[in-house]
């Protein structure tokens, strides 16, 4: 039996970790593919003190209930996708028993949780002109007055969807695209950074 | 190489140690850098640029900016050739080529310059009359006029270069970069607010590149370059230039098209040629400035005749002279500067001929005073003289207000006639944002007024045309803007300072008359060749509005949108109606100001970027073993795979039979998914299929349908209760996003009160689904612990194992009619598993199979896909209407009990085998004879289509009315298009195995 992938990441096919070996020098936009771990989809009711205590104690993090905003630590991340919706992002520690602890943790209230750890891979943007790289692709304002260091949105990456999630001032960002579109967000992503001299990282930790 | 005898020795904007070599007409020519396309033609003596779009007339360069109506010039060769592009905005690079246009075969020899000597037949809405009369003449007349009309040529080849759109958001958007615009953007800049300043040209600046005022005691340019600099080190602010905004739209959304490399031979690596941006503004402080009106009179379009401001512009940024022997030509005193513009230049003035008999202001009078230029006051050029080009003008007295011209007439020797006939603030962009505009008596123009979005006007653009009242105004307006967009302006941004000039008010002429008895064309539009005479022609055959106007004689329709001739055309028709302008009004301004390419607007979604391409988890397996994709959707699935040699029909029979005999393997990773949670999960299905689903087991699947609320199908397939408050949807590929939002709509707008969370797993699961009756000895083989035989997994039933370490969820389910399987695991497994049941089906031939085969071993199954449930089919045209509750409500169920789809004849589903063997046409229409005299009743219609290689012969599922009548008889699948008319059987809708055994093993 050919035991060729143990497992193949959404990018896989663009053969990344080779092209990294040559970065470029002061290139004005890094992209990497970022392994991120497990994600999962909590959905409940913010209003309930219990549903909220519940997913801090397992995860650590305060329930983000204002819109647009990412709560993180460590390799650990809250992103608010909507009033009852939230994206638990966890690498490391505990990640395979999250599903189950969040369960636990939640029985007796209305919620829901369902594993999305495949469903998007996740594209890692930097350097001095990530911010204009993404203005080419989405109208949503990301000028630091507006969008800094712990936001993240739901918006367009050229034609498809996104979640952006700004990681630090640097500017860093976290890009999460639906698996089956990876290469497309890819290739948009590299092909307007290509201006701005593009270098391609090592995704860094593996799952 | 000429040695540009029409360039100063000193002065100007240019940079005498950069030399540009450049070609226009076959032709090579040196400029300075600097120079614009048409400011070099004219530095070496080339008047002659275009001929005009209907007479095919000899034109010359009017202008210097954006409203240039003549000089459209075809730019650079090959694939990145462009036709129209204005020589006033072209900046010269070296190695320029451009050509003139409209002329066959040359400039100076134009074979459509009959068109002029025939002129009296060819009167305004010549086009529209040989649409009219005779009967049948357009036909014949057509492709003459199609092949002598036009400008430029459009390029066949494709555009090597790329381009881009981009967003932009900011409190306070600038439009133009002359002393209102930059003293706006001060004023905001220096609040803090976000100031985009954008501008038409390369430097900032605007009239002040032409201008010899001082502002703060330092000349204007000095000016220009302090403010810049102080702009450029804020870093709120952020100036495009060769940026013209060009699109103004609702919620302050304005468009901005950046040359980036325009001014390039060929763009950088990776730099896009042109960028189109989206901004999103607070606030818009419009500081367009104003276009000057040329004035109408005999022979107004020889080469010759320009704007005096143009004349000036290039006297002073250039460092041009437009000719030798100067006549101006006013009803205001702006065109004063312009004389001493070219007296200080070396370009003897004849004469100043004034209309207004009081003559000019004080500031005008001592320029001509000073320099002794002969002035005409109450005068006007009746007629400019002249073939090539203007050789003198014939001048004569006004009489009457204007409305007649007296006395003996004088010609004037001169090679160039400046003319101004007022300003019109550059309003484009105001009223494309819907705000409304007011005629001005004492400037004869349009001015913005009442605004409809929040944005505002300043300087020339709201028709304060002075320099000190364009500072002050921009100071102004950027200071308004930034405190309603909230923010503080600081107290110390000052107007800069100038002297006021005193002007004596513009008299209208919008047409200078005629002499008695004479002839000759008085030019309105010249780049359209819309006469004086046109528009009062329209006037009398009834076109009397504005807008008709427009239509009827094309005036204002062309690449320049009317910027010079808009408002004499409508003052005239004003003066015939004897009506006043106002009540006349201009005809709607409309996006884009400027001409934009279709490049620039589609960007980089072009080719292979047109839209996304989703990839499937396995779609590198597919890839490696050299599969014939197709693109479905935006999904790339395997149509087929075939092997060295093998044509497309025959590997798809090779799999089909494969599948029926052995086994077979198919990639259905695009399926949607849908996870539904909740303890009302159980009740939300209820209400959204037809059939029942309170009852069903853990761990068993149900096939179901979905209404929309008209009772019609929106989408069929699996739902899997996986645990008691956790189902697994399925739906087809196509509906997977329709599905979604329908069903999200339901949850949480019509039934909140229900506990139930959806989320769309589409892409956390990779699909592949085995089938054929060997099937399960295949997942027997793959999967590790745990029976998978009738006991654990039986018919439609679903359960959860490994299969190369990895977790599965099996289901029982068919698509193909045979035993099969749906294996799905996490997509970054997808490969691992894909490859697993391979080898374990390597002893059992497992086939892999596309989307063709697995379309012809549903049509054999008579199972029922996108072609058929297309909005207009409900359950029991398929024989389903006992799958529906009766005892509960759900959605559509109403409307299905509406007479027509509960008692009306509808068409039901039915098979069809081609009696002749013949291929039986997608689409065709069922009749009982198709060469029955037409209307031919139609019957049905053919649904899907395919070669079933069970059969041996051609099959199709269709629709058809009164099916169980028709039932064994013989029809006809006619299809017109391809004009093939096949003779069909029709029977029942499953081919194979209608009992279903084979499914149930």
């Amino acid at each position: 039996m050919p035991e060729k992938y143990q497992w193949q990441s959404a990018l896989a096919t663009l053969g990344l970790e080779a092209r990294a070996l040559a970065p470029v020098a002061e290139p004005g936009v890094t992209l990497s593919e970022r392994r991120v771990g497990t994600q999962l989809v909590i959905r409940g009711d913010a209003a309930e003190a219990e549903f909220a205590a519940g997913v801090s104690s397992v995860l650590g993090l305060d329930l983000p209930t204002e819109p647009k905003t990412a709560h993180r630590k460590g390799d650990r991340t809250l992103l608010w996708l909507g009033p009852d919706e939230w994206l638990a992002v966890v690498a490391g520690e505990g990640e395979d028993r999250l599903a189950v602890s969040l369960a636990e943790a939640l029985v007796d209230l209305h919620h829901a949780i369902a594993d999305v750890s495949h469903s998007r891979a996740v594209i890692g943007l930097e350097g001095p002109r990530a911010r204009e790289v993404l203005m080419k692709g989405t109208n949503v304002d990301l000028h630091p007055r507006v969008f800094a260091e712990g936001s993240c949105v739901q918006a367009h990456l050229g034609r498809c969807h996104m979640l952006l999630h700004q990681l630090d001032a640097a500017p860093r960002y976290d890009i999460y695209v639906h698996r089956s579109f990876a290469v497309y967000a890819w290739s948009w992503l590299s092909d307007a950074s290509r201006e701005y001299g593009l270098s391609i990282a090592s995704s860094g930790a593996v799952r | 190489m000429t040695s540009q005898p029409f360039r100063r020795l000193e002065g100007g904007l240019i940079d005498r140690d950069r030399p540009l070599t450049f070609r226009f007409d076959g032709s090579t020519f040196t400029g300075y850098a600097g120079d614009t396309l048409a400011s070099a033609l004219l530095a070496n003596g080339v008047t002659l640029v275009g001929r005009s779009f209907k007479y095919h007339r000899r034109r010359g360069i009017v202008a210097a900016g954006v409203e240039e109506p003549n000089a459209l010039a075809t730019l650079r060769e090959g694939n990145r050739q462009e036709p129209n592009l204005r020589a006033t905005q072209v900046e010269l690079f070296d190695g320029l080529t451009a050509s003139s246009q409209n002329r066959w075969p040359s400039l100076d020899f134009d074979v459509g310059g009959i068109n002029n000597i025939l002129s009296r037949f060819l009167p305004a809405g010549f086009y529209y009359k040989t649409f009219m009369w005779p009967a049948g003449a357009w036909m014949f007349y057509e492709r003459f006029i199609r092949a002598a009309a036009g400008l430029g040529k459009a390029p066949l080849l494709g555009d090597p270069d790329y381009y881009e759109r981009r967003h932009a958001h900011c409190d306070v958007l600038v439009v133009g970069a002359g002393p209102a615009g930059l003293s706006a953007a001060l004023a905001a800049g220096r609040s803090g607010a976000r100031v985009i300043l954008v501008d038409d040209n390369a430097a900032l600046g605007g009239s002040l590149r032409g201008d010899t005022a001082t502002i703060n005691e330092v000349p204007a340019l000095a000016w220009v370059d302090e403010v810049g600099g102080t702009l450029e080190a804020l870093e709120n602010v952020r100036i495009l230039t060769r940026a013209t905004a060009v699109g103004y739209y609702d919620q302050n959304l304005i468009t901005v098209c950046e040359r980036v490399a325009d001014h390039l031979a060929r763009p950088d690596p990776h730099q896009p040629r042109q960028r189109l941006w989206w901004v999103r503004a607070k606030r818009v402080v419009l500081a367009t400035g104003a276009i000057e009106r040329p004035l109408v009179f005999a022979n107004n379009d020889l080469p010759g005749v320009m704007l005096a401001s143009a004349v000036r512009t290039y006297q002073l940024q250039y460092a041009v002279k437009c000719g030798r022997r100067a006549v101006v030509f006013t009803n205001n005193d702006s065109a004063y500067s312009c004389v001493s513009a070219l007296m200080g230049g070396g370009v003897p003035v004849s004469a100043v001929v004034d209309t207004r008999a009081s003559g000019p202001g004080d500031a005008a009078r001592k320029i001509v005073d000073s320099s002794g230029v002969e002035c005409l006051f109450g005068h006007a050029v009746v007629g400019a003289l002249g073939r090539q080009r203007v050789t003198s003008v014939e001048v004569m007295a006004l009489a009457d207000g204007g409305s007649r011209v007296t006395g003996r007439s004088r010609v004037i020797d001169c090679d160039l006639l400046c003319v101004s006939g007022g300003w019109n603030p550059t309003v484009h962009l105001f009223s494309q944002s819907q705000g409304k505009l007011r005629y001005d008596e004492g400037l004869t123009s349009f001015v913005p007024d009442a605004s409809s979005q929040a944005e505002s006007s300043a300087g020339a653009a709201r028709g304060e045309l002075g320099l000190d009242a364009c500072l002050r105004g921009g100071i102004e307006a950027g200071a308004e803007a930034a405190r309603l967009a909230g923010f503080t302006p600081t107290e110390d941004v000052e107007a800069a300072r100038c002297d006021h000039v005193d002007e004596a008010p513009v008299e209208a002429l919008w047409a200078v008359p005629l002499p008695a008895r004479r002839h000759g064309k008085r030019f309105v539009d010249l780049q359209n060749d819309v006469t004086a005479e046109d528009v009062a022609l329209a006037d009398r055959e009834g076109y009397q509005s504005v807008e008709h106007l427009k239509r009827y004689t094309t005036l204002g329709m062309g690449t320049d949108q009317g910027r010079t001739s808009n408002v004499n055309g409508l003052a005239i028709l004003a003066g015939l109606r004897d009506s006043d302008i106002p009540s006349v009004g201009t005809t709607t301004f409309r996006p884009p100001f400027n001409p934009v390419t279709l490049g620039t607007i589609t960007a980089r979604e072009v080719g292979a970027d047109l839209a996304p391409l989703r990839l499937s988890p396995m779609h590198d397996w597919h890839a490696g073993v050299g599969a014939n994709f197709v693109t479905v959707g935006l999904w790339l699935r395997t149509q087929f795979y075939a092997r060295p040699g093998e044509a497309m029909m025959e590997a798809i029979n090779r799999e089909v039979l494969a599948v029926r005999n052995a086994v077979g393997m198919v990639d259905v990773s695009t399926l949607g998914k849908i996870e539904i949670q909740g303890r009302d999960a159980a009740e939300f299905l209820e209400r959204v299929y037809i059939n029942r689903w309170t009852n069903l087991q853990v761990g068993r699947c149900r096939y179901g349908f979905m209404l929309r609320e008209d009772g019609f199908i929106l989408d069929d397939g699996t739902t899997t209760r996986v645990a008691d408050n956790n189902f697994y949807m399925t739906t087809t590929t196509a509906q997977a996003g329709p599905v979604m939002a329908h069903l999200e709509y339901y949850a949480q707008t019509v039934w909140p009160e229900l506990h139930v969370h959806l989320t769309s797993v589409t892409d956390q699961w990779a699909g592949m689904a085995i089938a054929g009756p060997r099937s399960r000895e295949v997942l027997a083989a793959a999967c590790e612990g745990g029976d998978v035989g009738d006991e654990s997994l039986p018919f439609m039933g679903y359960l959860e194992s490994r299969i190369a370490g990895v977790p599965v969820r099996l289901f029982r389910m068919t698509f193909s009619g045979e035993m099969a399987y749906e294996v799905h695991t996490p997509s970054d497994y997808g490969i691992r598993v894909w490859e697993a049941l391979m080898a374990a089906g390597k002893d059992f031939a497992i086939t892999p199979y596309g989307t063709e085969a697995m379309s012809v071993l549903r049509i054999e199954k008579g199972h029922v896909v996108g072609a058929e449930l297309d909005g207009r089919t409900i359950p029991a045209d398929f024989g389903f209407e006992r799958m529906q509750k009766k005892d509960r409500d759900f959605i559509g169920k109403r409307s299905l009990e509406r007479p027509a789809l509960a008692y009306g004849p509808r068409k039901r589903f039915v098979g069809l085998i081609s009696e002749d063997g013949r291929k039986i046409p997608r689409g065709a229409q069922l009749v009982w004879n198709p060469t029955a005299p037409k209307p031919v009743p139609m019957l049905g219609h053919v649904s899907s289509t395919c070669y079933s290689p069970n059969l041996g012969n051609y099959i199709a599922l269709a629709l058809l009315e009164d099916a169980d009548g028709y039932q064994g008889k013989l029809l006809y699948a006619s299809s017109p298009l391809t004009d093939s008319h096949v003779p069909v059987r029709v029977g029942h809708s499953v081919f194979i195995d209608p009992e279903g055994e084979r499914a149930r093993g």
